[in-house]
């Protein structure tokens, strides 16, 4: 089958490689109708995260049809089925998959010891997404074998395009849990750092769950217009002070609730702490450029919360964490807990509440993928979200 | 992104190589210069420069700002431009040191090939830099309409209202906002 395989940094190809085959009994194997491009997928492409092999199968947003199920998943799938694949694989059956908790499932890392040793504990095996997270081959591929199919699944009716559905694997209910863990209250004002993709969603969710104001904050002009269609006051960091803009829209207490939809690569021009975290990133001093997170903390309003979806791979410096102690800040983050969202998110997308497709500005086939790993990243073209077709 | 001025006409476009190399600059010119202002007594000695340390050290300094400079600034142009005088004074500098009985005179002219290399750079970024693009640069795409919101967006504000957060997502009650419309807040008093 095709497939996009990492080589190296910068370095994807649209390979040949061999059909995925059930190797457990709680396996299936989809064909896959629609993938996309994440936003996180970046952070493999520049290779900022670590745990990537050569011939890793890229990928973790998928949706497809049930072509082979394992003996021990057939009470719950069928050939046939139409199904999303949620990002995080899960078991649905230990202590964290049965609190909801399932973005650290216990026992779906199969390499669960290294990110033991880097975290503490281990996270839940994601597609895809480093050995550190399980090595399991990702969706942007002809073929997708899902282990712990019976639990690692979202079935979608069939009647609704691919496009409305697809991001129930990730961005949507990404955007949703960034929302949730601000757990909105009519009066707040919702600022939102990062409009890509995740950034997006956030906004949609914000005004659904009902914030007062929804703010974005960016400087991709395409981005900051589809920020605005979707009920956001922007802000272009490029050419305004995010903290005076932001403490001038909430009358000088700064926004209840921030998020972070960014992450570890934050480009932020002319400001002294993004020069020295470049020169320390340059350098291998640090893993992470955290300057959204200090802006977050010191434009905060007291006793809010910092909802952090943004990915983060390592060791940040100068965090100032005596805002968030002394603001008394509420700091909620971590991988989303997709399929605790993905019933509620996809009877919304059923009754019109939201369609996600909003978001797709590129429709290519598989072997273009690694020219638009290239265009996403630098923001060509205006793009913001690439889905492809194998 | 990074170097997007009305002037250059590429607001809203995305890095071009020139913006890449503009920037791989001003990270070298801060690194060489941290060098030469750590290590100015090492650098005399291998160029044959003894007594020129604080004039290495004056030089780190420039190296920096420029670097700096590069950076921070909306173009970085004219600073890509101050490499460009700065490597002219680096090489006069240099060449003053093949005069006499230096017996570190082979160490000096590898000193000014490099930098003759740095300066090739630094001239081909400024100039690409200063040139404005002979092409039209294609239309920024429009996503105004994009809601995402099929019933509208006035409609959709707090649409899902109906949800409930899970008790291990809701804010502690102590943080919750304090709503007592009824009470006066007193004046602060004078302190």
């Amino acid at each position: 089958m095709k497939a996009l395989v990492w080589h190296g940094t910068t370095d994807i190809r649209c390979d040949s490689v061999p059909d995925p085959q059930i190797e457990h009994p709680r396996d299936a194997i989809i064909k896959v109708t629609s993938c996309a491009i994440c936003g996180s997928d970046l952070h493999l492409y520049d290779h900022f995260m670590p745990g990537m092999k050569s011939g890793d199968i890229m990928g973790h947003e998928t949706m497809g049809e049930v072509v082979e199920v394992g003996a021990e998943s057939k009470g719950k799938l069928k050939v046939g089925d139409r199904v999303v694949i949620p990002f995080t694989i899960i078991c649905g059956e230990c202590d964290q998959c049965k609190r909801g908790n399932f973005s650290v499932c216990e026992r779906t890392n199969r390499n669960g010891h290294i990110a033991a040793k880097a975290f503490g504990h281990s996270t839940a095996g994601l597609f895809g997404y480093t050995h550190l997270t399980g090595g399991y081959a990702g969706g942007q591929a002809e073929y997708l074998r899902v282990p712990f199919a019976d639990a690692t699944h979202i079935k979608v009716p069939k009647g609704i395009p691919d496009e409305k559905l697809l991001f129930l694997s990730d961005i949507f209910p990404t955007g949703w849990q960034a929302a949730v863990q601000c757990d909105i209250q009519p009066d707040d004002t919702v600022a939102i750092w990062g409009a890509g993709p995740v950034g997006q969603m956030a906004i949609r969710s914000a005004v659904l769950l009902g914030a007062k104001q929804v703010v974005v904050i960016d400087r991709v002009p395409e981005r900051l217009a589809m920020a605005e269609a979707g009920g956001a006051i922007t802000i272009n960091f490029d050419e305004e002070s995010v903290i005076e803009r932001l403490n001038e829209l909430t009358n000088g207490k700064g926004p209840e609730k921030c998020i972070d939809a960014v992450g570890m690569e934050a480009h932020a021009a002319g400001t002294i702490d993004a020069m020295y975290d470049r020169v320390k990133q340059a350098t291998m001093m640090e893993t992470d450029r955290p300057h959204v997170l200090r802006e977050m903390a010191y434009v905060c309003r007291p006793a809010g919360t910092l909802s952090i979806p943004g990915v983060y791979g390592g060791l940040l410096d100068k965090i100032p964490f005596g805002a968030i102690m002394n603001k008394g800040l509420t700091i909620r983050t971590g991988q989303t807990h997709v399929n605790r969202w993905t019933d509620d998110l996809l009877h919304r997308i059923e009754e019109g509440q939201i369609d996600p497709s909003f978001v797709i500005t590129h429709t290519v086939g598989l072997e273009e993928g690694p020219d638009m790993y290239k265009i996403f990243r630098d923001k060509q073209d205006g793009c913001v979200k690439v889905v492809l077709k194998p | 992104m990074r170097y997007e001025t009305a002037r250059t006409r590429r607001q809203g476009h995305a890095d071009t190589a020139t913006d890449t190399l503009a920037r791989g600059l001003g990270l070298f010119s801060i690194a060489f210069g941290i060098a030469e202002v750590a290590a100015p007594r090492a650098m005399a000695r291998a160029l044959g420069m003894k007594g020129q340390e604080g004039l290495i050290a004056g030089y780190g300094l420039r190296e920096i700002a420029t670097g700096i400079g590069i950076l921070a600034s909306k173009d970085p142009t004219p600073w890509i431009w101050g490499r460009v005088a700065g490597d002219a004074l680096d090489l006069a500098t240099l060449a003053t040191a093949l005069e006499g009985k230096n017996p570190k005179k082979e160490n000096v002219g590898i000193a000014m090939a490099a930098v003759a290399g740095v300066t090739a750079l630094d001239v081909y970024c400024a100039q690409t830099l200063s040139r404005e693009s002979p092409h039209p640069l294609p239309p920024i795409q429009d996503y105004s309409d994009r809601t995402g919101f099929p019933q509208g967006v006035d409609h959709s504000w707090g649409a899902a209202s109906d949800f409930e957060v899970p008790d291990d997502f809701r804010t502690p009650e102590p943080l919750r906002p304090y709503t007592q419309p009824d009470l006066p807040q007193r004046p602060m008093p004078g302190l």
